[in-house]
């Protein structure tokens, strides 16, 4: 795994905590307090009620595709190169159950077989031995 | 009210190149396009008071110590992308309407082409605009990096919630093309394009193919505001600011997230441009929508006012927006087919129309003019300008 040469996250404050749930196989989002109102990317405080009250909610990790983009050509070195095989690839929009939406990409569905609306549910991939990314497969 | 208190003075442009480069620092290519604006003013470094400088480009101070504003006592950066030229016109028309400064400097100027190119300062600096650490820990993992793709998640759902077709996206295209032809100072002048061509350009980051995506280009533009009794003064024909406004999308760092996926700063700009103008979308002569890319053309017409969101695809059909027709947009060639000056090419335009100055392209008994800036994940700023 020390090849992996893809961004990675900077892995401080609450984004660490973020992808260590993911680490875990446990999506969570923050979860007001107050109000209820579930948030992503995480923030300190809650935009709805301004509590800085929250709590980590497990995510039903189910979602649906929200849009998507097929890069063709890369522009970032680490994502064709030396692997030209990478393009085309597809990051996806997710509308989760639980309203907030999350930038991931999917694991078994090639960028012409998406369509919107496509019901998905969440997996892991430890991409290095601190880091995993939420993922998504197709959900029956 | 901002509406009548300011105006436009001075502009300036280095002109634009691509290979070999401009062999300018970019500070250098900030300064020429000064010298030209002040020149074009009747302004000496002297009397500016005010610098407005573009994000990550150079600090106020140092333009000022090179030409020799010794007096400045108004320096700001609006960091909001390429909408900055425009709300910086906003702020530099509130600085001379409130008598903090009395002529306001707004220069910009990069080698977009034979320097960093954004798609390594974006990728590479994680300050390089206000979302840059959300993307950084959110965006680049997943291989979203650079703005074609941001922008193409945006576009994709309009197209899927309001059938807005490829064919549209090329009608942008071929206009701003057509709008070069125009122009000699344009890279794309002498290089035409049909709808056919652009059809047949690859896929970039789907749906935008290469001919969605504006120019990677060297130069500098700048253009000096002042108050409209010193405008008085001057002799140039005074371009007044009629409207102007400035505003973010929510929220403006993260886009993915959005309640209204399809909001931009100039939903909330836009209104209260054209009300504080008084007058309509209707009444306007042209347009210069920042064109960074085609779909945020037809985005932004909708979000300004000039139809209604969702109709933006069929509103740049049928030449619509080239010269001649109902709205005639970048008469310049934009960012799209002219060269990517920051945005600041397109108020410089604006300014050329109001004033009769714009050779062949130049539209008849142009009176009312709009200017957009786009920038960072949707940022917006509008000036409604007449002369």
């Amino acid at each position: 795994m020390s090849e992996y040469n893809k961004p990675l996250p900077g892995m401080d404050g609450l984004t660490k905590e973020f992808y260590d749930f993911c680490k875990a196989e446990a999506l969570h989002f923050q979860k007001c307090s107050s109000c209820g109102t579930f948030r992503h990317v995480p923030r300190e405080m809650c935009a709805q009620c301004n509590s800085f009250e929250w709590q980590w909610a497990k995510s039903t990790g189910r979602g649906t595709i929200y849009s998507w983009v097929v890069i063709n050509r890369a522009l970032h070195p680490a994502f064709h190169d030396p692997n030209p095989e990478a393009v085309p690839m597809a990051p996806v929009v997710v509308e989760m159950e639980e309203g907030v939406r999350l930038l991931a990409n999917m694991v078994d569905c090639p960028p012409d077989q998406l369509t919107m609306d496509m019901p998905v549910e969440v997996v892991y991939e430890a991409v290095t031995d601190e880091v995993t990314l939420p993922r998504f497969r197709r959900r029956l | 009210m901002l509406k009548d208190k300011a105006c436009i003075v001075g502009i300036g442009e280095t002109g634009y190149c691509r290979k070999p480069g401009s062999g300018m620092t970019e500070e250098v290519l900030q300064l020429k396009a000064s010298v030209a604006a002040l020149a074009d003013a009747g302004l000496t470094g002297k009397e500016i008071d005010g610098i407005l400088a573009f994000p990550n480009l150079g600090k106020s101070e140092a333009f000022a110590a090179s030409l020799g504003s010794e007096n400045l006592r108004f320096a700001a950066t609006i960091h909001m992308g390429g909408a900055s030229p425009v709300a910086s016109m906003r702020m530099a028309a509130m600085a001379v309407d409130s008598g903090v400064a009395n002529y306001v400097l707004i220069p910009g100027g990069w080698n977009g082409y034979s320097g960093a190119r954004v798609r390594e300062t974006v990728t590479t600096d994680k300050n390089s605009i206000p979302g840059g650490a959300i993307a950084w820990d959110y965006y680049m993992p997943q291989g979203l990096t650079v703005p074609p793709q941001w922008y193409a998640l945006m576009c994709r759902r309009h197209m899927h919630e309001y059938g807005t077709t490829h064919e549209q996206m090329g009608a942008v295209a071929v206009a701003m093309r057509k709008h070069a032809q125009l122009n000699p100072g344009a890279l794309m002048c002498g290089k035409p394009l049909t709808l056919e061509q652009y059809m047949a350009s690859p896929m970039l980051a789907d749906p935008y193919r290469v001919n969605d995506c504006c120019l990677e280009t060297d130069g500098g533009a700048a253009f000096i505001v002042t108050s409209v009794e010193r405008a008085r003064d001057l002799g140039k024909t005074p371009i007044y600011i009629m409207g102007a406004a400035s505003g973010q999308p929510y929220p403006a760092d993260e886009f993915t997230t959005r309640a209204d996926f399809h909001q931009t700063g100039l939903t909330i700009a836009a209104p209260e441009a054209f009300q504080m103008a008084g007058v309509t979308a209707q009444d306007i002569d042209f347009a210069q929508i920042y064109d960074c890319f085609t779909f945020e053309v037809i985005q932004q017409l909708e979000e300004a006012g000039f139809c209604k969101r969702g109709e933006g695809g069929p509103f740049v059909e049928n030449g619509c927006i080239e010269l001649g027709g109902h709205l005639p947009v970048n008469t310049s060639g934009g960012l799209l087919s002219e060269a990517h000056s920051l945005g600041l090419g397109h108020i410089v335009e604006a300014v050329k129309q109001l004033r009769g100055d714009a050779g062949e392209r130049q539209i008849v008994d142009a009176e009312l003019g709009v200017v957009t800036g786009w920038g960072d994940f949707g940022d917006g700023a509008i000036a409604i300008l007449r002369r």
